[in-house]
């Protein structure tokens, strides 16, 4: 088990205060501007070297991501974005950090900044999260007042202004360009890619986004150094990941571990384990609820890092872990995501607001077993037809649910149809 | 865009234009239409939780906004109200994480208690139900939200209870309702047990 002296976030649950006071005893900007004096390379180099992948879903390395950024000045605005509209289903620890270790995040802004060329930050935060935010201005209001941000931040020279942005209810806004597109005050339709964010993002500036947890985690980084960060995980799975562990386990809860750690080690330490005993388990989302699902077979042994999730062709995705009993309805269970997606999806490109809709109702269907066999493969086959087919990725994520279910459960969905079939003639 | 209420004209008042402006100075020259959302959420505050249109209308005005972009920003949002709404917005959160931990039971208790079902508002105008897609609370399963704030580890006796000091007028504590503090696992606590100075 990760050690205390090892979690970054030691004040998850709340327990200690979260105004700078309290941060400031637990390390939070301890030698700020030291790191600063170091220079934009050696913090790009730091974060590169200690392996952080991103930790939003997509898992793209921090340091690369930054040093796209243009090198010297353009004339123009060089912004940080932070995505802190957390609405993955099942993921909710961006909520625990901006609540509890909101001080975390602001000097994380700062020293990302100093470590991309980027003078502003906005944090977009979804709006649903209305003491959160309250906390988080509070933070920055304070950083304001003892000189810890804005002109000559810390005292190093370096001037940084870090604004909060609070959002309005679209799960679509998580995507990087619709949440650009929504920051100039606009639908949130994500815009194609290229030209790419460190090119042309915020008001047509240089931008880079990262997620809450990923710039977070970056005073420690640079504060304890990339080799303590990469010796923690596996190789290219490096350091401590903050899980959300939802669903049938007796005790739910977020908890920070190493990156890697076995799945079930993980629930069962910390999630007192499965209803009824991990023999009881049926199926796990590893990942948010984009992510295909696991049958216990996999479940037994899977490592919970970005490599490992991948080779069973689902993810680590925002590292949120949905735990399904034996007694789940696993076709009602994607079918309740199906909708999820069809209500999140912008209506922006054809495959996905039409085929949200489609795969929905086939689903429903599914659910009551009011269906034909051949229509799993050709749900099968709109799957694939909205993947990858859409300008961002919501499409995949609707789809992939559904190809998970049936990867491991299509005998099951197939079951219900037929028991259908033998009571309605009888019926009719 | 409904044409079922609405009011002949709305104004920001003293405070919230100050607020406004506190807001549109975070934003670049020449970009203050990205205080739309914000200033939306001011208005729709102002106005007792929705938002009419001729609050946008003023929102388009102040910020040099043609209106239909404030329309589209409006209407695509889910948090904007585009209907009167009751004193007390409750939302309910059914996604599959919540849904696992019986966030059916206590929208039954809930549409039972208030006597409506999602979209609509009790008889006495005090609240209005909706059912929502995550709210981002998945380990403190099932969870509503009532007006800004989060009651978790819900099951139909806590969900109740809520309704309940809400109906006599009072507030009760936000965050879990079954003693936890945050998203720990309840009991003992594993881990963040030492005292750690850095």
């Amino acid at each position: 088990m990760l050690k205390d002296q090892d979690r970054i976030f030691t004040n998850l649950y709340g327990n200690q205060g979260w105004e700078l006071e309290a941060a400031k005893t637990r390390g939070d900007w301890d030698g700020t501007k030291d790191l600063i004096s170091k220079g934009r390379d050696w913090i790009c180099e730091e974060i590169k070297s200690s392996g952080l992948r991103g930790r939003g879903g997509a898992g793209f390395s921090t340091g690369l991501k930054w040093s796209f950024m243009p090198k010297e000045p353009t004339g123009r605005p060089h912004y940080l974005v932070v995505n802190a509209d957390e609405g993955e289903p099942g993921t909710c620890k961006d909520r625990d950090m901006m609540r509890n270790e909101p001080h975390k995040l602001v000097e994380g802004c700062l020293l990302a900044g100093a470590g991309m060329g980027a003078n502003v930050a906005y944090i977009y935060i979804r709006g649903e999260f209305y003491r959160e935010a309250e906390h988080l201005q509070a933070a920055i209001d304070q950083a304001y007042e003892s000189g810890l941000i804005g002109k000559n931040a810390c005292g190093s020279g370096f001037d940084f202004d870090v604004y909060l942005h609070r959002g309005a209810g679209a799960y679509i806004c998580g995507e990087e360009m619709a949440l650009i597109e929504s920051l100039e005050g606009k639908k949130g339709q994500p815009r194609l890619k290229p030209p790419f964010p460190a090119a042309m993002g915020l008001y047509g500036c240089p931008t880079t986004v990262n997620n809450v947890e990923t710039i977070a985690v970056v005073p420690t980084i640079l504060r304890r150094g990339a080799s303590w960060f990469s010796a923690l995980g596996r190789e290219n799975n490096t350091g401590t990941k903050v899980f959300c562990i939802s669903g049938h386990v007796n005790n739910p809860c977020n908890v920070e571990e190493e990156m890697s750690i076995p799945l079930r080690e993980l629930i069962e330490r910390h999630a007192g384990g499965v209803l009824g005993g991990w023999e009881n388990l049926k199926a796990i989302i590893p990942g948010g609820s984009s992510v295909p699902m696991l049958p216990k077979a996999i479940c037994d042994n899977v490592l919970m890092d970005y490599d490992s999730l991948r080779e069973q062709q689902s993810g680590l995705g925002t590292a949120a872990v949905i735990v399904m009993d034996k007694s789940t309805d696993l076709i009602a269970a994607i079918a309740r995501l199906s909708k999820f997606y069809k209500h999140e999806s912008c209506g922006q490109c054809t495959p996905c607001r039409e085929g949200t809709g489609w795969m929905w109702r086939v689903m429903e269907r599914l659910v009551t077993g009011d269906a034909e066999i051949n229509e799993i493969d050709s749900l099968l086959e709109v799957t694939k037809q909205i993947e990858g087919h859409t300008i961002c990725a919501l499409g995949d994520a609707a789809a992939w649910p559904i190809q998970g279910l049936m990867r491991h459960f299509r005998n099951e969905v197939e079951e219900r149809i037929l028991s259908k079939h033998k009571v309605t003639p009888a019926a009719a | 865009m409904t044409e079922t209420a609405q009011l002949d004209s709305f104004e920001f008042n003293k405070d919230t234009l100050m607020e406004a402006n506190k807001i549109i100075a975070r934003y670049p020259e020449g970009r203050q239409a990205s205080a739309v959302m914000p200033l939306l959420d001011l208005a729709q505050r102002q106005n007792g939780g929705w938002l009419p249109r001729a609050a946008m209308d003023h929102v388009a005005d102040i910020l040099g906004m043609p209106k239909i972009r404030v329309y589209e920003v409006a209407t695509f949002y889910t948090m904007y109200n585009l209907q009167p709404v009751g004193e007390h917005v409750v939302q309910v959160c059914t996604t599959t994480p919540c849904a696992l931990r019986g966030a059916e039971k206590v929208l039954d208790m809930i549409k039972t208690e208030l006597g409506v079902e999602p979209g609509g508002t009790s008889s006495d105008g005090k609240f209005t139900l909706l059912e929502v897609e995550c709210l981002g609370a998945c380990v403190n399963a099932p969870m509503i939200q009532i007006d800004d704030d989060y009651y978790e580890d819900l099951d139909e006796f806590s969900t109740k209870t809520v309704l309940d000091s809400f109906k006599k007028g009072e507030k009760p504590a936000p965050g879990p309702q079954n003693g936890r503090m945050g998203s720990e696992p309840k009991g003992r606590p594993k881990v963040l047990t030492e005292n750690i100075e850095r």
